[in-house]
């Protein structure tokens, strides 16, 4: 039986600066993992997968990372995850200290 | 040192204008990613976790002041103020913006350097012995083959699609610190009878499957380096697994084929080879060794360094422990810790860059190297200007008196950058420098490398630290697996395995009661971990690493 599907959401780095966001519902990227489109619907995901590939010029890299739900929206459920949306430990770099997420 | 030619210029500064070209048609869609990601690892710019980042190749470690300034302008002015010293002597930088790399490569080409296979399947920046031309137990300087051997490889047409990558190493002494029998190919400078030749080691190598590499030829005659070196890739690159690319490297072509098999089909490749090589390379390494002609080591008395050393213990301490034997009198070779304790291993601000390019200048024949290990070389410095250059060390924060004590630790990125990584390494490291440094054990310690990896690639060589340290993602949390009896020198071996992993929480505290342990175990104080380990075999250690396991079996 193949595996039962999990929520996801959409990632990609963009394209010039590189940082970690995701897809929203509106088609837009958010550096804030909140802003999220909560995907719960494999077909679904997947063709939402398509269209936030299409966005080239925007973005690179996109896939869908495993995801859950809080309050205040999706949140991650992977350590990688979660470290991308703050930034390196060793450093107070990146997302921790930006304001504009 | 090295100096480009015109040719060298001219390529370099080619591929910049290249590069831009391929960046600008990126960022205006007329290339997609797919297209142009093979071209961005060509130079050396992987897309990681957070941000960019830029591989800058340091040429068998190889610098002179304005370099570092270089490299000191780049962490200022495209990244965050810092650099990442890495295990394969190259810098990384961390936070670069896309349209801004040309601009860097550029800036590099003015101080000849550049990015160029740093990445991808091609053979890879050359690496060297860090103290090339200055040890006391020098056959011949190393660097004039490694920069050989960089001609050759760079933009080498059969060369450029490889099964898998390819590195290569060199060291001129028998005391190997360039890791040569973990390299694709390892080659160590000898002497028979007063004619200068090559020792050949292949198929060595860490990661999923580590290999300690094998001896294909005991003595090759210096003309014959080049067309032999060129059929070995030429057969790897004919047999090496393409289908599977954890089954490319070398070092399982010459496992499943055998060291015999692969020197026969050496030689089979090496008699059509050789005859197409004219002489002109051994021209072109008659020029290269001109150039790194030794500096002009002066003559001073040292009575002014003993009379410091006397009077200041934080110097003596500094002098017993960063100081390696030099091969002119009055010399000594200064390695400076970019490990103070707490700190990220192999990461300099731009700061300290330019303190150390300045003390190069100042002290230093100009010239700079950076370890495998992870740290700074200052190759000849004369002994009476050691107090000076200390005092100057310190201001900058960089006279940490800890080089082959247990806070001079190797560690990858891991995960705080690295988009391979399964766990972090950086925290780890700082984690257990840290606690070793209030504990003020670190000298009663003595001799002991910590080598950490964020991933099975093992670019933290933890399989080849006397304690290797694998972080690993197990069922989504970060789990640390430890190794033991490993070597990076001359007596080469892999560590092998201890146990279960560690926790995050658990695996400080773990290397701490190993440490301890292994000081009671010891015959005395001069008896190091490796030796002790190897008198004792894994029993005993692995008892002191789980103790509730032994109380089980009891």
């Amino acid at each position: 039986m193949p595996r039962a599907f999990t929520p996801k959401v959409i990632t990609a780095n963009l394209l010039i600066e590189g940082d970690a966001v995701w897809f929203t519902a509106t088609d837009t990227w958010s550096g804030n993992i909140k802003d999220a489109e909560f995907l719960t619907d494999e077909a679904h995901a997947d063709l939402r997968l398509l269209e936030a590939q299409a966005q080239q010029s925007v973005i690179a890299g996109a896939y869908l990372a495993d995801a859950g739900m809080d309050d205040a929206g999706p949140t991650t459920t992977h350590f990688r995850e979660a470290f991308r949306t703050r930034g390196p430990s060793n450093y107070a770099h990146g997302k921790q200290v930006e304001n504009n997420v | 040192m090295y100096k480009y030619n015109d040719f060298d210029e001219a390529f370099v500064r080619e591929r910049v204008a290249q590069f831009r070209g391929q960046v600008e048609c990126r960022i205006d869609g007329s290339l997609t990613e797919d297209e142009f990601k093979p071209l961005r690892l060509m130079n050396g710019l992987y897309l990681q976790l957070h941000a960019y980042m830029l591989r800058v190749a340091v040429p068998y470690g190889t610098l002179n002041a304005d370099q570092m300034d270089m490299l000191a302008h780049l962490a200022q002015t495209y990244d965050k103020g810092y650099g990442h010293f890495t295990t394969r002597q190259n810098i990384q930088y961390n936070w670069p913006s896309l349209k801004d790399v040309p601009d860097m490569l550029s800036n590099l080409a003015d101080v000849g350097m550049h990015a160029i296979q740093t990445s991808g399947n091609t053979i890879r920046n050359v690496t060297a012995d860090h103290f090339a031309g200055a040890a006391a137990d020098e056959v011949a300087d190393p660097r004039p083959v490694a920069e050989l051997l960089r001609q050759w490889s760079t933009d080498h047409p059969e060369f450029q699609f490889l099964p898998r990558k390819f590195k290569l190493a060199v060291t001129g002494s028998e005391n190997d610190r360039a890791v040569i029998k973990a390299h694709d190919i390892g080659i160590q400078i000898v002497q028979q009878n007063d004619e200068i030749g090559y020792k050949i080691i292949v198929g060595g190598g860490l990661g999923r499957t580590p290999m300690i590499g094998k001896v294909i030829n005991d003595f090759l005659p210096q003309a014959d380096l080049l067309p032999y070196v060129e059929s070995i890739v030429s057969v790897w690159n004919r047999l090496g697994r393409r289908d599977n690319k954890y089954k490319a490297r070398i070092k399982i072509t010459v496992h499943e084929h055998g060291i015999d098999e692969i020197r026969r089909l050496v030689d089979e490749r090496f008699a059509q080879v050789r005859p197409t090589f004219s002489g002109v390379d051994q021209d072109m390494l008659a020029e290269i060794e001109a150039q790194f002609a030794a500096p002009d080591f002066k003559v001073a008395s040292t009575d002014g360094y003993e009379a410091a050393r006397m009077a200041n213990p934080a110097f003596r301490s500094w002098t017993d422990t960063n100081l390696t034997a030099h091969r002119a009198d009055g010399y000594a070779i200064v390695s400076i810790s970019v490990k103070k304790h707490g700190a990220t291993p192999g990461d300099a601000t731009a700061d300290q860059m330019r303190v150390m390019a300045d003390l190069a200048r100042k002290y230093g024949h100009n010239e700079l190297r950076i370890s495998h290990e992870q740290n700074v070389i200052l190759p000849h410095v004369h002994k009476s200007d050691l107090a000076k250059l200390y005092a100057e060390l310190r201001a900058a924060d960089l006279a940490t008196a800890n080089i082959g004590l247990a806070s001079d630790i190797i560690a990858c990125p891991g995960m705080d950058y690295c988009a391979l990584a399964t766990a972090r390494s950086i925290p780890i490291a700082q984690q257990i420098a840290t606690r070793f440094d209030e504990l003020k054990i670190e000298h009663d310690i003595g001799a002991l490398k910590i080598k950490i990896s964020g991933c099975i690639n093992a670019c933290g060589h933890h399989h080849v630290g006397h304690i290797g340290i694998l972080g690993l993602d197990r069922a989504g949390v970060e789990s640390y697996q430890i190794t033991l009896g490993g070597d990076h020198t001359q007596t080469a071996a892999v560590g092998e395995r201890a146990g279960p992993g560690f926790s995050a929480d658990d695996i400080v505290p773990a290397i701490e009661r190993l440490v301890y342990g292994y000081m009671e175990l010891r015959d005395d104080a001069d008896e190091t971990f490796l030796e002790a380990y190897r008198r004792l075999g894994a029993a005993p250690f692995k008892a002191i690493l789980y103790p509730e396991e032994k109380a089980d079996a009891a």
